[in-house]
């Protein structure tokens, strides 16, 4: 079997802050092959995003790599940083959250996307816009010509996610990272956001890493998911049996907060409490303090472990269902 | 009190903070002891000993550390004395024009609207005006003197706390406990008394610190154009000014009474430049990361990420 | 387009009536003009007829009325020194001084962007930190005194350049560089936190998950986006100057334009002199601030045209 497109080993992330080593992502492994869709879920502050920008080489003090590896193809870009910034633009490119602040106010979009296309492709200067117009259409912005020579304040939010989406395919990149692609969208545009990428997935065969807080927008577009807690994956499978049968107690209870078209007569609940501080984080499970069904044994890490049904989960008791009693408390 | 230890605790860290603040109660010092340390008296002319360079260059004498001037003073009882004046009028400067914006910029933010948009357009008219021309204009119709350097000092530099004070104003009353305190029925005067007035003491003090460097380096201008501070009085712009014929053959004259200026000011620079920074939390974490960042080169795949941010070719 | 310069030109307006009646109140009401412009000697009736020339034996609002349609012609009076019309010695001065300004600011600009720029990519580094701490020192100095030393190391002890006056390219060296070096430290300063601010906003991340070089991340990206934070303090140093800096520079240098001549003006009592230097340049301020404004929409252009 050949490497798979990109691999994650043994993340390790902090960021020195005055209050003392934050832990953002301790020890996250995963791979993404070509043309997989994977969602990376979780709660704000749970280290999705500073993984995705691990990836992506863009952790800047005070935050470092501690320890762990990513690889492309095999390669291992911390040991080739040279080789890791080739990559970055052209064969893994990033799709920012909030496309208000993540152009340039001051550029017009096209010369954003054309600087791309000549600094990888080295493209001259009409091939470049040409190009730049063709993926205008591509993503769905009319007038193209037109457009192209606006700027970033001119267009409403959800046009602008597609200027990003349009200036992250420029060079035809074999990995797509969307970090919280549709969260500062409206709910009508969100999805208009999430078909246009489930098509150009179709269409040009990309992986896709999806970065979302919302189960709902992962299971519009990707086969498998990955949900994270505080700084590690919980949880991890075909995002389907997630759906069907979640095996960690935070799933499950991120399940239950979320609204889905099967489950739309259920009462949504939020887990009560917050996740643990990331400063000195404990040593064991990190839910163990939120969860219904935890104990002593938990104070030990659950390593991540199949669970029968298809995926992975990290909890000794894995397959339970966590808050039945929640549930019973709450019907009386 | 904790946080006051741990403010300290930060300004030992950092040395240029703490040079600064050693310089400044130096400066302070010398002013309000200036008779017990000054050798002479600052006006005394001895006409057998003018002109006398520091006690290390060839013709000095170690009675005038820093030499004499042409009329035979001693440079270094000058400069003593001279601390006191521009403290005093940078002080009643800070002071006035500080009392003036605060109240302008309260009165604004305040009542906002009509009169807000009045005093702002004074504030934009003044900014705009030439300031130095102004005041040289004025004190050439008034005629020089100390009361009306600070005068017009005063009034040419309240703007900026008006705008500030205005802005945070502006921003607390917005908050919460400024529209709870209005809804239970206090009147202005308590709502800025109890709950607006606290807000502006770190900004203030900022603000007038750095202010204070402004007006130093104003005094000793206009001192030194000879619309300041007159004879027998003295200053450190006044003695570079009187130094100024004998550049090529004293160069001392002109020097120290310079330095003097340039270590206030710096002192004050660098301790407020702190200063502020230590007043936002958002600032302070900021140096904080750069700190870590300095300090540590950083693990190997960091060190690489780095390194990769600029290998391109 | 035209209604903002309109209204910019209102505000302007505004400044310039403010100035005119701050310079009537104080030169009519505060001091006297026949005191200030008549040796001490003259005699009663040459102070009667001095005041009746100059209309001061009006009541105060033709006074005022008369002050402001002399102004609107640009006639200042004769200047009692020079013994011509004070606009006259203005505008021969005015081109000394625009070349000082010019040769130091413009120095000031085309070092202090690029060193604000090498001080933030490496905040807190040894470079920045030299570079924070020759601009701390650059704007604690007196320019009448780092004047007077640059005179006295480079005139006096080298003997590379002329101590005053402005008969060559080589005395303008001395006088533009003490005019530049607050201006060169507080816009080095300013560079330098805008563009550290800057690169902490979202579409340089953008810029560099791109691919883009930081040499392009830097000089393209971010440096539009700081450049009207420059501008404006650039414009503030250039009103700066021009309403007071170039008084204490040009007396130091002896240089021959508007600030000596005002210094010059004042010591000679020649009010109507000092009041013209003071109206030309509030004039000059007040489109020196209209210009950057339509600077800054050319640069910006949503920057909104109220």
């Amino acid at each position: 079997m050949s490497a798979p497109l990109l691999a994650i080993d043994h993340l390790e992330v902090v960021f020195d802050t005055r209050g003392g080593a934050v832990e953002a992502v301790r020890g996250v492994s995963l791979a993404v092959a070509r043309g997989e869709t994977l969602g990376l879920v979780g709660e704000s502050g749970c280290g999705k995003s500073v993984t995705a920008q691990a990836v992506m080489g863009l952790i800047d003090p005070p935050g470092r790599i501690l320890a762990g590896d990513i690889r492309w193809e095999g390669r291992s870009l911390t040991r080739d940083p040279k080789g890791w910034a080739r990559l970055r633009g052209s064969e893994i490119a990033m799709v920012f959250q909030d496309p208000m602040t993540s152009l340039n106010p001051l550029m017009s979009v096209g010369d954003q996307i054309v600087e791309t296309l000549r600094y990888h492709k080295r493209l001259g200067r009409s091939a470049a816009r040409r190009r730049a117009a063709e993926l205008f259409g591509q993503v769905g912005i009319g007038a193209p010509e037109r457009r192209l020579d606006q700027l970033p304040h001119e267009f409403s939010g959800g046009m602008r996610q597609r200027v990003m989406i349009a200036m992250a395919l420029a060079c035809e990149p074999k990995l797509l990272i969307a970090d919280e692609p549709t969260t500062a969208l409206d709910v009508t545009v969100q999805a208009q956001i999430v078909d246009l990428l489930n098509e150009l997935q179709a269409e040009l065969g990309l992986a896709i890493i999806l970065i979302t807080h919302d189960l709902g927008v992962a299971a519009g577009l990707c086969r498998d998911v990955a949900v994270m807690y505080a700084g590690r994956i919980v949880e991890m499978g075909p995002i389907d049996t997630l759906f069907a049968a979640p095996a960690h107690p935070y799933s499950q209870g991120l399940l239950r907060s979320t609204p889905t078209l099967t489950a739309s007569e259920r009462r949504l609940v939020a887990i009560p409490g917050a996740p643990p501080r990331l400063i000195g984080p404990p040593t064991g499970c990190a839910f163990l303090a939120r969860c219904p069904i935890g104990d002593e044994a938990c104070r030990r890490l659950p390593p991540l472990a199949p669970t029968g049904a298809g995926g992975r989960a990290a909890c000794f008791k894995a397959g339970r269902d966590a808050w039945a009693d929640a549930r019973e408390a709450a019907a009386n | 009190m904790a946080r006051g230890a741990h403010f300290f605790d930060e300004l030992v860290r950092d040395k240029a903070a703490m040079l600064g603040l050693i310089g400044i109660v130096t400066v302070v010092a010398v002013a309000i002891f200036a008779p017990l340390i000054a050798p002479y008296d600052p006006a005394a002319q001895d006409v057998l000993a003018r002109l006398k360079p520091p006690a290390w260059a060839a013709r000095g004498s170690v009675e005038h550390l820093l030499g004499t001037d042409h009329l035979g003073r001693d440079v270094l009882s000058r400069l003593i004395y001279g601390s006191r004046i521009t403290l005093m009028i940078a002080s009643a400067v800070a002071l006035f024009a500080g009392a003036l914006g605060v109240t302008i910029g309260l009165v604004s933010g305040y009542l906002g609207g009509r009169a807000d948009s009045l005093l702002m357009r004074l504030v934009d008219i003044q900014v705009s005006f030439p300031g130095i021309l102004l005041i040289l204009l004025i004190v050439s119709v008034v005629g020089p003197g100390v009361t009306t350097l600070v005068v017009v000092l005063a009034i040419t530099n309240w703007m900026i706390y008006a705008r500030v004070v205005r802005a945070i104003v502006l921003q607390s009353r917005q908050s919460a406990y400024v529209e709870a305190a209005e809804v239970v029925g206090c009147g202005p005067v308590r709502v800025i008394w109890r709950h607006i007035l606290p807000n502006l003491v770190a900004p203030l003090l900022t603000l007038a610190i750095l202010e204070f460097t402004n007006i130093v380096l104003a005094e000793a201008a206009v001192s030194f154009l000879g619309l300041g501070v007159q004879p027998p009085a003295t200053s450190w712009g006044l003695d570079v000014a009187s130094g100024r014929d004998y550049v090529f053959i004293a160069w001392w004259l002109v020097t120290f009474p310079g330095l003097c200026i340039v270590f206030t000011v710096l002192s004050i620079n660098l301790f407020a430049g702190w200063l502020r920074v230590t007043g936002d939390p958002q600032e302070r974490d900021k140096r904080f990361a750069r700190g870590v960042a300095r300090r540590r080169p950083g693990t190997r795949a960091a060190r690489a990420a780095r390194a990769a941010e600029g290998a391109k070719p | 387009m035209g209604r903002y310069v309109l209204a910019r030109l209102w505000q302007g307006l505004l400044v310039v009536l403010g100035v005119t009646l701050t310079v009537f109140v104080v030169t009519r009401l505060v001091g006297n003009p026949v005191d200030l412009m008549l040796p001490l000697s003259a005699s009663a009736e040459q102070r009667a007829a001095f005041a009746q020339q100059i209309g001061l034996d009006q009541p105060l609002p033709v006074q005022f009325a008369r002050f402001l349609g002399d102004l609107a012609t640009l006639d200042f009076g004769q200047s009692l020194w020079q013994r011509r019309p004070a606009a006259e010695v203005v505008f021969e001065r005015l081109p000394n001084t625009a070349l000082l300004v010019a040769a130091g600011l413009g120095a000031a600009l085309v070092l202090a962007v690029p060193l604000g720029i090498i001080a933030a990519t490496r905040p807190d580094g040894p470079v920045d930190r030299v570079i924070v701490g020759a601009g701390l020192l650059g704007l604690s100095m007196p320019q009448f005194w780092v004047g007077l030393i640059l005179i006295y190391v480079f005139a006096v002890q080298l003997k590379w350049l002329p101590t005053s006056g402005s008969a060559t390219w080589w005395h303008l060296v001395l006088p533009a560089v003490t005019l530049g070096l607050a201006p060169l430290a507080r816009l080095t300063m300013l560079t330098r936190s805008a563009v550290i601010d800057e690169l902490n906003k979202p579409y340089v991340k953008t810029a560099r998950a791109k691919g883009m070089p930081r040499r392009r991340v830097l000089g393209v990206h971010t440096l539009r986006n700081v450049a009207i934070g420059v501008l404006t303090l650039a414009g503030w140093e250039l009103i700066l100057a021009l309403s007071g800096y170039t008084v204490v520079v040009e007396t130091v240098f002896a240089w021959p334009g508007i600030g000596l001549t005002a210094i010059q003006a004042i010591q000679r009592g020649d009010l109507f002199l000092v009041q013209a230097i003071v109206f030309v340049i509030a004039g000059i301020i007040v489109i020196i601030n209209i210009a950057l404004d339509l600077l800054f929409k050319a640069i910006d252009p949503r920057i909104d045209v109220r």
